[in-house]
């Protein structure tokens, strides 16, 4: 037997196991056909469910993007700061360490009291731990009552030390002394969806548009066509920043919340635009098209129902690539001052306070929010990227 | 060959309308006109304005006008290169763009080089050993690299510089070069400045960059003159050089058309942060304090230089390529 051989197939010569592998085989045969006869009727989007489903990472940065939502959407319960709560003794304060030792014991997580001490080498007051005072880090903790995304009344957080005379900074204080790590959650609601309202906006503009251009062809396709070459051929940021000037400062946080996403979904329905035009100039002379404008279909009736559903995958996939970009661009605006202003808070404007290099060397924790922000892109990227693959109908 | 040049050319002219119409609309968006900032700095300089003034002061900008002929007004005064003036710095408009607007654009141009630079190579690379290690680490890397923004690349490269090296890389010039006049020192100072954002701006846009050549690549790769150029006994790294990757590199000139747009508006951005005198800082200023003449002026210079570029590289992609038609 040469040695090139699978293991198995090498046993399967050599021992009594051969039948059994073989009955295994066959199982595993009979699985697949099972499979193939089920999905031969399945729904293109049963395809594509089951094709995206093998893309391991991309399942898993799903699950990811989908938590992520989901603690945004509950950010008053899981931060356990509100996002105006100030500390005053806790300016510029470091993250604070939970610890699970207590003089070399094992100890349920606690988090040490904190004095401030002068430093003999630096002679700066600096806080230091203080062991005597032991805060222990709870579960379900009582707080005051507050109401869950501005409606269910509740007096509980997800975790806290339940007594404010010592904060539980995790990821550190800001300059006021509040909790970064409150506000990252409070901000990533803003952040994470501006860009559902993005490209939501973008997605009807881009449909409409993309598919009247397709479909009608001629002087109309001209318009849509030099007005997208328009758009796409000049710089946008600069575009954005102006647009933003003219967004009234009286204006509440949710006014200027919309402004915002429509000045960045002035842009985003481009791409679409383009996607669902060439779909929709491939798909216009097929026959079951001709057969409905034979049985006197009127216009829209033909593209909202006969052409539009045969690129729902295509537009999945452009929507989960697009939002990314809404997120990106929201955040430069806010981190330039331009966008989400204070008192609410967005990943850029949490960044704002980052600005300046010489902040950064000493508080090096205010960056944090921009490890959410480019997890939360990437992850957007790799389920798009999966999304594209399940969606070609040639792949595999 | 000449009717595409032609026909691209006659394009350009209603585009550069649009994009005058678009400023001068940006100008007009926030509430209140140049009028009514004038007078409230006049006041808070303790001057004061009747309203007879106010009609004459709104009478000689024209703001009593109609949209259209405010916008016709406008336009004549730029053609003649006059873009009003700006209070934010009490001088006329037309300055400013001739000191800041060059430097953006050869920033973005030098940026775009460099995106060349470090994504050809990758793209070959990945290309030649698909599915290796490098390739999968470069697929990676070209991820991360779409999802930061550029602003932060410039924070965090800035910070990790000057933790390391207590180097702070900040504007072109080191302060104690900004007047001196040019040397080799000062070459040498603004290199130690300038490639901060030029790296930042350029691995934003190589993340991209190196994709599309890897993909235009691979499609090359399995061609039939590969295979003969192989079969007659052609070193490999010539090969690859002399032909797949000389029509490989033609979609990367038609990248001009996109990556323009991207990094000027990032200069835009990283110059603000990294406090580069371009016309980010200035831009910024203008809108924080509604100095609309400088913005919209700012944003059509932007528009329609990159605009011109992008219509430079069409044509240059034409002259290149002899598969493209013109119709």
């Amino acid at each position: 037997m040469s040695t090139g051989t699978k293991p198995e197939q090498r046993r399967h010569y050599t021992n009594t196991r051969g039948e059994h592998l073989l009955r295994r085989y066959q199982r595993a045969h009979r699985r697949r056909r099972r499979a193939e006869v089920r999905l031969s009727e399945a729904s293109q989007r049963r395809l594509m469910w089951t094709r995206f489903k093998r893309h391991r990472l991309a399942v898993v940065s799903l699950l990811l993007l989908v938590g992520l939502y989901g603690v945004a959407l509950l950010a008053e319960f899981v931060a356990p700061y509100g996002k105006l709560d100030r500390f005053p003794d806790a300016t510029y304060a470091g993250p604070t360490r939970i610890h699970l030792f207590h003089e070399g014991k094992p100890h349920a997580p606690f988090i040490y009291g904190e004095r401030v001490a002068l430093n003999p080498d630096t002679f700066e007051y600096e806080a230091v731990a203080d062991t005597s005072q032991r805060f222990p880090v709870k579960l379900w903790v009582k707080t005051d009552p507050y109401k869950l995304a501005g409606v269910i009344p509740m007096d509980r957080k997800l975790f806290g030390t339940g007594d404010d005379s010592q904060p539980l900074l995790l990821l550190g204080a800001d300059h006021l002394g509040r909790d970064l790590f409150s506000r990252i959650l409070h901000a990533s609601r803003v952040s994470l969806l501006v860009g559902f309202a993005g490209v939501l906006v973008s997605f009807v503009l881009g449909v409409i548009l993309g598919g009247l251009s397709g479909y009608f062809g001629g002087r109309v396709d001209a318009v849509i066509q030099r007005t997208i070459d328009f758009i796409i051929s000049i710089p946008l940021i600069p575009l954005w920043m102006a647009l933003s000037a003219a967004i009234p400062p009286g204006w509440s946080g949710i006014q200027t919340y919309f402004a915002i996403t429509l000045i960045l979904s002035l842009v985003g329905w481009t791409g679409l635009a383009r996607v669902v035009r060439g779909k929709v100039i491939s798909l216009r002379e097929e026959d079951y098209v001709t057969a409905a404008r034979i049985s006197s279909a009127g216009h829209l009736s033909i593209i909202g129902r006969h052409l539009l559903p045969a690129l729902t995958s295509y537009l999945v996939v452009h929507i989960t690539i697009a939002v990314p970009t809404m997120i990106l661009g929201e955040t430069t605006l806010s981190f330039l001052g331009l966008g989400v202003t204070a008192p609410d808070v967005s990943w850029g404007s949490l960044l704002q306070q980052a600005q300046d290099v010489t902040v950064v060397a000493n508080y090096p924790w205010l960056l944090t929010p921009a490890a959410f922000l480019v997890v939360a892109v990437i992850l957007f990227n790799f389920v798009g990227d999966g999304l594209r693959d399940a969606a070609d109908p040639y792949s595999r | 060959m000449s009717h595409y040049i032609i026909r691209r050319l006659l394009i350009f002219i209603p585009f550069l309308a649009l994009i005058s119409i678009v400023s001068f609309t940006i100008i007009q968006l926030p509430p209140g006109d140049y009028v009514d900032t004038y007078v409230q700095n006049l006041q808070q300089q303790g001057g004061t304005v009747n309203a007879q003034e106010r009609a004459a002061l709104e009478k000689q900008y024209g703001l009593d006008e109609p949209f259209p002929v405010q916008y016709g007004v406008w336009m004549g005064h730029v053609l003649r290169g006059d873009f009003g003036n700006s209070f934010l710095y009490d001088r006329p408009v037309a300055d400013i763009l001739a000191e800041r607007v060059p430097r953006t654009m050869a920033i973005a141009l030098a940026a775009i080089l460099f995106t060349w630079l470090i994504a050809v190579p990758i793209g070959i690379l990945s290309a030649r050993r698909q599915y290796s290690v490098w390739d999968h680490a470069f697929t990676f890397l070209s991820f991360l690299g779409l999802a930061i923004p550029g602003f932060l690349l410039a924070l965090v490269l800035m910070y990790v510089v000057y933790d390391k090296t207590g180097w702070l890389v900040t504007g072109i010039n080191s302060p104690e070069y900004r007047s001196a006049p040019w040397s080799v020192d000062k070459a040498v100072d603004m290199l130690k400045n300038l490639w901060l954002p030029l790296v930042v701006l350029a691995v934003t846009s190589a993340a991209g960059v190196s994709r599309v050549l890897r993909a235009s690549l691979l499609d090359e790769l399995k061609k039939q003159y590969v295979t003969t150029a192989r079969a007659k006994g052609l070193p490999e790294g010539k090969l690859i050089l002399r032909y797949p990757v000389r029509v490989a590199l033609n979609p990367l000139i038609s990248t001009i058309g996109w990556m323009l747009p991207a990094v000027v508006g990032g200069e835009v951005v990283v110059s603000k942060v990294l406090n580069l005198p371009t016309t980010g800082p200035v831009l910024l200023e203008a809108i924080l304090s509604q100095d609309m003449y400088l913005t919209g002026a700012l944003v059509m210079m932007l528009s329609a230089l990159t605009v011109a570029g992008t219509l430079l590289s069409d044509i240059l992609l034409a002259v290149l390529d002899p598969r493209i038609r013109y119709e």
